[in-house]
């Protein structure tokens, strides 16, 4: 069976994606309306090559953009219990994540990897908005924690791109308690002494924000990232009068002392180079194109990259 | 007067009516209305167990949110000697809906930190009915750190709808205030109990329960949303909030099941409203007996056992 789902799978329905990409040439920039080609797109990491806005970026898309020559290994994240409430409102918990999952083709709403940034050893966990909402639920507490514990048996830092609208509802308190449990791994990365280094991407909100995504040595958002604890709506209807322009966005926290930093995907993985070799003691980085390191072995784990040429 | 909530009309209609007939015989002394009237107490005594008997999910949120119900203050004054009050954060403000200070719990020093709701209009707008601040969650890891250095042991009296929403609050940090407050829970080396009296709300709870030991009321809850919240998002309509209160499970009874408390504390016949004074034995009772489970252990002990209580947290569902 290990087979067929390892190869066979994926060469097969390989073959079928690259058939739906005629249909989906074009992309609309959902903020200016400018028609982008969707290969130009997806190099320039889904920013917008006219406003440079910054679109919603898968986590496997940004790793392959993120890790040296796109090579990074899938860290195994351990499985929660399905569906421990039994909840249900118009539909099935366990029928929204497989919808989730057929939409995404993800298992869940975090993917965890290890490899190499500008050759320096680094672990990377990214939230999926588009399973979801990103929402932090058994699994993602669950990743978060798998990503802390391979980080300090490497020695290696974490780099957490975050991206959600809170916590899973359809959990209860379970996800909530995501919280804590989150913030233990953190606590595990710091007592190792291991830089742990949190993107804020659009959005991030409610528990994620007051978790740990609040709890980085260094907090780096992407330009315009609806960045908050409470959401506007929720405010606006409190305290009813409107919000000012540019409220909870990356450059207003950044104004508020929440942020190390705004900067654009484009310039990220450079900027993270440079601090994780900084925090770590390390030479200054090599810039510049670097050929792809030689992939260690490590047993069943996958190896999701392009095929080397 | 007592406040009847909406389940509990016939009730009031009968303990209305048995309050008329004595009024009425206070008038007219010739007028025998004695066996009458306790047949009356009688009858509301049989339904007020009968209504407390299987309290639905969403009877419980209503009984949490009781306007009488003894709130942090209530807890502080009958529970601890030499209360003292601390406050600020030592940065921008002190927050009324945080209280807290060092006092004696049994005549040995503890700190203690409760979210405060307020009893009427004036207390509760002071109070923001108990949605703290950036400054409250602040006040509060101040007090844990001083806990902290002094070996004093910290008890936590939860009691909020959440954190408050409002522009001020996230301009300051709200997210970062509530993160690090749940970490300071996890830091130090001091036993921490935490007892959830009323309402549990969302992460302004977390940030205080991240405990040892978490306790409940028989009536309290503690949900990741409110059920009007939750019935808006995923119903599309605030309607919906008792079946969105049976699907969150957020009575004690069934997070006991899930693990996220260790002891479920009864209240009184027909809430801990009807009889405070009975409450707060009980609810002393449980602390105390709480923080005996923990005495004696050394700081790092205390540490690992609160990380793996969280960590082992989700191991086991529901059974259907």
């Amino acid at each position: 069976m290990n087979w067929i789902n390892n190869y066979v799978r994926p060469r097969i329905n390989s073959i079928f994606s690259r058939r739906e990409v005629p249909e989906n040439l074009w992309s609309k920039c959902s903020e200016c309306g400018t028609m982008l080609f969707h290969r130009e797109l997806s190099e320039n990491l889904n920013v917008c090559t006219q406003c440079q806005h910054h679109m919603g970026i898968s986590p496997r898309q940004r790793f392959e953009g993120l890790f040296d020559g796109g090579i990074f290994v899938e860290v195994e994240v351990p499985a929660p219990i399905n569906d421990p409430l039994y909840f249900r409102d118009h539909k099935k918990y366990p029928d929204r994540l497989k919808a989730a999952q057929k939409i995404t083709r993800e298992t869940e709403a975090m993917l965890v990897a290890e490899g190499h940034i500008g050759r320096t050893p680094i672990v990377a966990a990214a939230q999926d908005f588009s399973f979801m909402g990103g929402s932090m639920g058994m699994y993602v507490g669950n990743a978060i924690i798998a990503a802390a514990e391979r980080a300090v048996n490497l020695k290696r830092p974490l780099i957490l791109f975050s991206a959600a609208g809170g916590a899973r509802m359809q959990e209860g308190i379970l996800s909530l308690m995501q919280m804590p449990r989150s913030t233990v791994a953190i606590q595990m990365l710091k007592e190792a002494s291991l830089p742990y280094i949190v993107v804020l991407t659009h959005p991030t909100t409610g528990g994620v924000t007051a978790s740990y995504a609040m709890l980085g040595d260094i907090h780096i958002a992407e330009p315009n990232a609806l960045i908050c604890f409470a959401g506007p709506r929720v405010i606006e209807q409190t305290i009813r009068e409107k919000l000012p322009e540019g409220f909870q966005r990356a450059e207003y926290l950044l104004d508020h002392g929440m942020l190390d930093m705004v900067v654009s995907r484009l310039k990220m993985r450079d900027e993270l180079v440079k601090i994780v070799r900084l925090l770590l003691g390390l030479s200054p980085a090599v810039m510049g194109d670097l050929p792809s390191p030689v992939p260690q072995d490590h047993g069943e784990e996958q190896t999701i990259s392009p095929s080397p040429e | 007067m007592t406040h009847y909530l909406e389940f509990e009309k016939p009730l009031a209609e009968i303990e209305g009516k048995a309050e008329e007939l004595r009024a009425m015989a206070r008038q007219n002394e010739e007028m025998d209305v004695v066996s009458e009237a306790e047949a009356l107490d009688k009858k509301a005594a049989e339904m007020l167990i009968d209504l407390y008997k299987n309290l639905t999910p969403w009877r419980k949120c209503q009984v949490a949110r009781h306007p009488e119900r003894p709130h942090c203050k209530d807890y502080i004054h009958a529970l601890f000697t030499d209360y003292t009050t601390l406050a600020g954060d030592r940065n921008f403000a002190d927050d009324d809906a945080v209280m807290g200070g060092i006092a004696r719990f049994e005549d040995k020093p503890v700190v203690v930190i409760g979210h405060e709701k307020g009893n009427d209009t004036k207390s509760r707008i002071e109070r923001n009915f108990g949605m703290a601040r950036p400054e409250g969650y602040r006040k509060a890891i101040r007090l844990m750190e001083l806990a902290d250095k002094f070996g004093m042991p910290v008890i936590t009296l939860v009691d909020t709808p959440g954190a408050y929403p409002g522009k001020g609050a996230e301009e300051r940090g709200q997210s970062e205030a509530i993160a690090r407050s749940t970490e300071k829970c996890l830091q130090i080396g001091v036993p921490l109990v935490s007892v959830v009296i009323g309402e549990g709300g969302s992460g302004g709870a977390v940030a205080f329960a991240t405990a040892n030991r978490v306790a409940m009321l028989e009536h309290s809850i503690y949900s990741v949303i409110s059920p009007e919240g939750c019935a808006s998002i995923l119903w599309k309509d605030t309607e919906k909030m008792r079946e969105a209160a049976e699907a969150l499970r957020l009575t004690a009874q069934d997070l006991k099941k899930l693990g996220v408390n260790d002891l479920i504390i009864n209240e009184p016949q027909g809430g801990a409203h009807r009889d405070c004074n009975l409450a707060q034995v009980s609810v002393k009772a449980a602390i105390s007996g709480l923080l005996k489970e923990l005495s004696g252990k050394s700081p790092k002990v205390l540490i690992n056992d609160r990380r793996k209580r969280f960590l082992d947290i989700g191991s086991s569902g529901l059974t259907a």
